[in-house]
């Protein structure tokens, strides 16, 4: 970025103003459509500004794993695709798109909003695999809390393909009226720290001067599900402490729109 | 964070292991266990072991990596497959890419890296035998393997990981804790500097329990800071 840009936006920082003109605990404007690829399972698309990801579920049976024989399983993948952005490059994961991945999953997993039960069909010798997929489109910052938002509702909008018991088979081109039934919904606020000002929902500008970043999962009482720190600036307690309180009150602001959806 | 324990884990404040709440268990620290490397060291918390071994400050390869102003930290992280309980598979995982990264994170907030322009500082870490805790042991093992090989550095890096278990804040969860607890909270600090450089977090926290559970962390990271200290003094007296 160009040095009168990262000025620009330092600057306009002091005065509590975005460059775009937000406020430090503005949200960019949120846009969902679900039920958008018939091919799969389940399917969210999230616009968080300018910022598009696209999510697919993907159901499979398999066998349980050894150590949780009564459960479904459940898995996360992201990618950085360079189509969205000029900065990422094509080839095996790089450690940041594993990242997105781990911490979509573990807000997911952790908020236990899906009952792995649920997914169990035979115990210790069948159960479905929930695959979820999320591609950006448009990568304009803060992937992890559209992630988020994507993985959850197309996970809602799933329905189960017919399983024949008797064959082990899976017929994917049906679909049941059966969905995956959630409990909770978890929400992600990513905060970005840049000088000593913690600014939430950053632009892939604000993402490329930030010092560090904060990500923060919390459910519907409140607690706190998943974190991650990014960035090699470190934080201190208090603008750990401050963060979660940010992170707690936005969550229940945009919890009460997803529950819309 | 899965599944619950048939046995309690905290009976009237005392844990299976004989630990308090807001107790450590118990460490050792020893550097230089690697005479090829430029640093290294061994420290192990219970009966997680880790070792550590920097490579560095060297040439960087591919030169189109290199960082002009300053060093480039690279870690690797890794489980040998006899560490664990059920044999794990050698080789970089999704785990072990994501918790490399996050040790490069915690680690590069220490070292001084404008003092090494245009080279790379390597740092494996691989755990010897894992009881939870790998990461952070993996932390402190490096921390003390970069001031080993005579980095500068603005101050050591301390980690633990506190958490929940049986509604109760404990810190340094060991392998059944872990295992049935409700939360792991993983954090790095510079103790003397009270900045922190390492957050993680999964399982279940009211915004109460988290200040808890930070508050065992920043009061025990001392306590880390001066086993590593010990072992590196030590060091130096025995080349004497």
């Amino acid at each position: 970025m160009s040095l009168v840009n990262t000025e620009f936006i330092k600057e306009s920082l002091n005065n509590n103003v975005r460059s775009d003109g937000r406020k430090l605990d503005d949200y960019r404007n949120i846009e969902i459509e679900t039920g958008i690829i018939t091919q799969a399972n389940g399917s969210a698309r999230v616009k968080l500004g300018k910022t598009e990801v696209v999510a697919g579920v993907k159901f499979s049976v398999g066998k349980p794993y050894p150590d949780t024989a009564d459960q479904g399983m459940f898995m996360v993948n992201g990618e950085l695709s360079p189509i969205s952005n000029p900065n990422y490059r094509s080839g095996p994961p790089s450690p940041e798109s594993i990242e997105l991945s781990r911490v979509v999953d573990r807000a997911i997993r952790e908020s236990k909003t899906v009952n792995f039960e649920d997914l169990c069909i035979e115990e210790g010798e069948a159960a479905w695999m929930l695959s979820v997929d999320i591609y950006p489109m448009n990568s304009d910052g803060n992937l992890f809390d559209a992630g988020v938002i994507a993985a959850l509702l197309a996970i809602k909008n799933a329905k189960f393909p017919e399983y024949d018991e008797k064959t082990g088979k899976v017929a994917h081109e049906t679909r049941t009226k059966k969905g995956v039934k959630l409990q909770n919904v978890p929400v992600m606020v990513t905060i970005a720290k840049v000088g000593n000002k913690l600014l939430i929902d950053p632009t892939f500008e604000e993402e490329s001067i930030m010092e560090s970043r904060l990500n923060i999962a919390t459910i519907d009482n409140g607690n706190i599900c998943a974190m991650q720190k990014g960035g090699v600036t470190p934080v201190t307690n208090e603008e750990l402490k401050n963060a979660v309180k940010l992170a707690t009150n936005k969550g229940k602001e945009l919890r009460k729109l997803l529950n819309k959806y | 964070m899965a599944g619950k324990s048939e046995t309690p884990l905290v009976v009237k404040g005392k844990r299976i292991d004989g630990r308090k709440a807001n107790e450590l268990r118990k460490m050792t620290a020893e550097v230089g266990v690697i005479p090829k490397a430029d640093g290294s060291a061994k420290f192990s918390m219970g009966e997680t072991v880790a070792i550590a071994g920097v490579y560095g400050p060297k040439e960087v390869l591919p030169k189109h990596q290199t960082k002009d102003d300053r060093a480039l930290i690279r870690v690797y992280y890794s489980m040998l497959p006899f560490s664990t309980t059920d044999r794990c598979r050698p080789g970089p995982s999704r785990r072990s890419k994501e918790i490399s990264k996050v040790m490069i994170d915690a680690l590069e907030a220490a070292v001084i890296t404008e003092k090494y322009p245009a080279t790379a500082i390597e740092i494996h870490v691989q755990i010897l035998n894992a009881n939870a805790g790998t990461r952070t042991a993996a932390i402190n093992a490096a921390s003390l393997a970069l001031a080993n090989a005579g980095i500068e550095m603005r101050d050591l890096v301390c980690a633990v990981a506190s958490g929940k278990a049986d509604d109760t804040v404990l810190l340094d969860l060991f392998q059944p804790e872990d295992n049935f607890g409700q939360a792991d909270l993983p954090i790095a600090v510079m103790p003397n500097r009270e900045e922190i450089t390492l957050v993680q977090m999964d399982g279940d926290l009211s915004s109460k329990e988290f200040d808890e559970a930070m508050k065992l962390v920043m009061d025990s990271a001392m306590e880390i800071y001066e086993v590593q200290k010990a072992a590196l003094i030590g060091k130096k007296e025995n080349k004497k």
